[in-house]
């Protein structure tokens, strides 16, 4: 056996004590099945939030700073008592946040629902979660806004959208929009879907729940998140480069300049940022030239052709780490094996 | 003090489904855990659930399987109710919101299981356990009136002169604090002893708290020689590869490349009941035909890929993460280990003991369902089944019984005990966990697959000696805040009294039958040995009776798969 150094940051409450380093041969946080399905020992190992049990020393000693395998317990959740944190004033407050059961319309029907095969894999990834809090843990929105829901209560809410049992699709996912801290308070990071053990990808959920919510019911939310999305896609279809001079304006027409320059709530938003756009302007960062008139990329024509390709499709492609399909479509497997959506 | 009228102690499927049922016959229901509720350890049971559901299969046929199954010293009168109500229960927990998988009609779809003589096994990929865990959670979180105590530790119940039962200590783990809880009726849901064994597929929280605190305040136990050997677990670290692969078409081979199962099992093969594939695979080993590393191989690569991916996910992350191998494309070592609690607190179908308001249900009773050797996938049917029923009985119980007043002496009583636990010197005694492994080592080689008259009094000398060194045994850490040390030397104590129960029962029993395999007697004895072997506390010793098997329909018959 090679010999393993653990830093562990320690912490007690009695003490009076501030926190401090201490260097070990091996110690556990909590910890109970040892085979990564009861999520207790979620901790942060050379700064990345995961689960201690299935760690390889060996491969967490390749990465560690001067040898020494530095173990933290993890971020946005107050520590309680050394690798201990408090996952009931975070994590399950916010689970509790997205009406977590299921809200079936009416009496149950005397056997089973009887719902589309594929529909029920798909929601078993948000099932796969062991609310372990590496990604509450890792969630860079969350560092920024505490009050978001964030990537473990959002997948465990498309667990409900997605689940065709359930009778308030829409109101869930209006009721999610409409929140500041919802849906459209992610920032797109990848830092969940990296750092969670189960291959549940909070993150894919989340766009899903965007999905859903604006191809789906058309809600248009007041946080402008979707007129954000629709001003981003708008500009990279006619430019192919963002214009972020436009970008702005156009979020808050739902895509349309001159919608936003008659809304009165948009008036004021957008007068509120003007002093970052004259930081823009005294960097540099923005001319009024590069402003005014943007630059198309050179292939234009290639970007549009993507879009039309997309567009054309009558379904929604949604890969799943649960793979479903036809048994002639085995190779579409490999693709969705990483756990990502098409 | 804190009062409830039915107080459920561990939070995993039977304690969620006994709270619930409580709660809906309204009794003012609290349920406490020492881990948080979806850290218990029904999580790890991954192939899934029985029920004779489909119009072709009856609910004969699966208690048929569960008798058989059970070597006939399951009671059948409890294997009936089970096998009878396991559809009604399968469908409640779909309209709650289980993603049950589907067939191609959308209808409800089944797999393959030992010993069963029909497909009739629901799930939900390979995290059964885990999908109807959290779905009672979620139910548990909507109804508020069910007051979670979530990380307390139960050290003790409390019974009154009278002999009933009128609540527990416990102890807040987050703060240390002590407090009593007075109850109407207390429901034990708090799982198996696993961890008695090293290895085992079991979670470090089973340490048998629930079986000891009942036979200490003198309820008896029942079939604690019953220990099963699962038969695909990871060689070393103990992990559960489940039933589910070889329910998919995965195969056993030895180290000649033999399909062995041919000569043990050979209409059933790799789908005998569990005893018979461990004893068989156990065989293998011993007579040199398995590899250096004793284990044999499973063969899950006869399983298509794109199959696997979709039914057996989370064996191709243990394969990856906790064996290096990718179980899609090539077989992965396996052998025999530790893995389920046939015996425990002995109750009706009820869940009553034989302490008046004091329920059992899972894997912490012992009804007796599964007897000798539990089929795959009964065992979350059992938790359903009698944690639901054990909950209507308590909230009837309830209803007809008035508070009980308790003395607050008890909460000074364990408090002087723990006191006396964080008052010893550190390095006079030995550690926790140097106990725990020589324990489970000692169980592991010679209370396990095959047993003798030797190997079980060497077990049980062991067994004795760790109890006297456990008398003394130190901990680090003095503090109130998450003093994990301090419940290890509890746990401890607990895990010594199971030991001890399973050792003295496996010694009693001079036949062979299910998982208690005598090579003294190899023989199954139905004419001295069909019968319960029943544990009461007597002085500081179990004491022996026996019990009548029930029989309704079944007659014993030679066992063949």
């Amino acid at each position: 056996m090679p010999d393993y150094s653990l830093k562990i940051r320690r912490y007690n409450p009695e003490s009076g004590q501030p926190a401090y380093w201490q260097q070990f041969d091996v110690d556990l946080a909590g910890c109970s099945c040892q085979a990564a399905i009861c999520g207790s020992c979620g901790v942060r190992i050379n700064g990345m939030s995961r689960l201690a049990c299935n760690t390889k020393l060996g491969e967490a000693a390749e990465d560690a700073p001067n040898g020494a395998i530095v173990v933290e317990p993890m971020g946005n959740m107050p520590v309680l008592k050394d690798l201990i944190v408090d996952m009931d004033a975070v994590h399950w407050k916010k689970v509790q946040r997205v009406v977590p059961w299921l809200l079936p319309e009416g009496d149950p029907p005397d056997r089973e629902y009887i719902v589309d095969p594929e529909s029920m894999i798909d929601i078993t990834q948000s099932m796969a979660c062991i609310h372990c809090g590496a990604c509450v843990s890792a969630c860079l929105s969350m560092e920024v806004d505490p009050e978001f829901i964030g990537p473990a209560a959002l997948a465990k809410a498309y667990r409900f959208v997605g689940d065709p049992r359930d009778a308030f699709t829409e109101d869930r996912l209006l009721d999610l929009a409409e929140d500041p801290h919802g849906i459209y308070d992610c920032t797109h990071c990848f830092a969940c879907i990296e750092v969670c053990p189960k291959d549940v990808a909070p993150m894919n959920q989340i766009m899903r729940l965007r999905r859903r919510a604006t191809s789906d019911y058309g809600i248009k939310d007041g946080n402008n998140g979707y007129g954000h999305e629709k001003a981003f896609s708008d500009l990279i279809e006619k430019y192919g480069l963002l214009s972020e001079a436009q970008l702005l304006p156009k979020s808050y027409g739902d895509g349309s300049l001159i919608r936003a320059q008659v809304k009165p709530a948009a008036l004021k938003e957008l007068t509120a940022k003007l002093p970052t756009v004259i930081r823009g302007l005294r960097s540099g960062k923005v001319s009024p030239k590069t402003a005014l008139i943007h630059r198309k990329l050179k292939d234009q024509d290639q970007i549009r052709r993507m879009y039309k390709e997309v567009e054309s499709h009558e379904d929604r492609l949604e890969l799943n780490l649960y793979i479903v399909g036809d048994s002639d479509a085995e190779e579409e497997g490999t693709m969705a094996e990483g756990g990502q959506e098409g | 003090m804190l009062a409830h009228d039915v107080l459920v102690i561990g939070a995993g499927l039977a304690g969620q489904r006994a709270a619930l049922a409580a709660a809906e016959d309204g009794a003012a229901v609290g349920i406490l855990s020492k881990v948080h509720p979806v850290r218990s350890h029904s999580n790890a049971a991954q192939g899934g659930i029985n029920a004779a559901l489909n119009p072709e299969d009856s609910w004969e046929s699966h208690a048929y399987d569960t008798v058989k199954g059970s070597d006939y010293l399951g009671d059948q009168d409890a294997i009936e109710i089970m096998c009878r109500e396991a559809p009604a229960e399968i469908l409640a927990l779909e309209h709650l919101g289980v993603t049950f998988h589907r067939n191609e009609q959308g209808r409800l779809g089944t797999r393959a299981f030992g010993g069963a003589s029909a497909a009739r096994t629901y799930y939900v990929a390979d995290i059964t356990g885990q999908a109807i865990l959290h779905v009672l959670y979620e139910q548990l979180m909507k109804h508020s009136e069910v007051y979670r105590y979530e990380e307390w530790f139960t050290t003790s119940l409390v019974r009154d002169g009278d002999g009933h039962i009128v609540g527990c200590v416990a102890r807040n783990i987050r703060d240390g604090a002590m407090e009593l809880f007075a109850a109407k009726c207390v429901i034990l849901a708090c799982g198996g002893n696993g961890q008695i064994y090293n290895p085992t597929t079991n979670a470090l929280i089973c340490t048998g708290d629930g079986i000891a605190m009942a036979y200490r305040i003198g309820a008896p136990l029942m079939d604690m020689e019953m220990v099963q050997y699962h038969p695909t677990t990871l060689a070393g670290n103990g992990l559960l590869v489940t039933e589910g692969a070889r329910g998919e078409g995965a195969h056993l081979y030895n180290a000649q490349g033999e399909r062995f199962m041919e000569k043990y099992a050979p209409n059933k093969m790799e789908l005998a009941s569990r005893d018979v594939v461990s004893r068989a695979e156990q065989t293998e080993i011993n007579e040199g035909r398995g590899f250096p590393d004793g284990t044999v191989a499973l063969d899950i690569t006869k399983v298509p890929r794109k199959r696997i991916h979709e039914a057996l996910r989370e064996i191709v992350n243990v394969g990856r993460d906790f064996a290096g191998v990718d179980i899609t494309r090539e077989p992965i070592h396996i052998k025999p280990g530790n893995h389920y609690t046939m015996g425990g607190v002995k109750t009706d179908v009820d869940g009553r003991t034989d302490i008046p308001g004091l329920y059992a249900a899972g894997e912490v009773a012992c009804v007796s369902v599964h007897g000798g050797n539990r089929l795959g996938a009964n065992s979350l049917l059992d938790t359903l089944v009698f944690g639901r029923r054990s909950g209507k009985h308590a909230a009837e119980h309830a209803r007809n019984h008035k508070l009980p007043q308790v003395s607050n002496t008890v909460v000074d009583d364990e408090e002087r005990g723990i006191r006396e636990i964080v008052g010893r010197d550190s390095g006079n005694g030995r550690r926790v966990a140097q106990i725990r492994e020589e324990l489970g080592r000692v169980m592991d080689e010679h209370v396990a697959v095959f047993r003798d008259e030797d190997g079980l009094l060497k077990a049980g000398e062991t067994v004795q000696r760790l109890k006297e060194e456990a008398r003394n045994v130190t901990i680090d850490d003095k503090g109130t805040v998450f003093n994990q040390d301090l419940l290890g030397a509890i746990e401890l104590g607990f895990m010594l009294d199971n030991a001890e129960c399973v050792v003295v029962a496996a010694l009693e029993r001079k036949e062979s039958r299910g998982a208690q395999f005598r090579t003294d007697y190899p023989e199954r004895d139905d004419d001295d040995w069909l019968k319960h072997i029943d544990l009461s506390l007597d002085g500081d010793r179990p004491a022996v009776t026996y019990s009548e098997v029930t029989l309704t329909q079944w007659e014993p018959e030679e066992r063949k798969y």
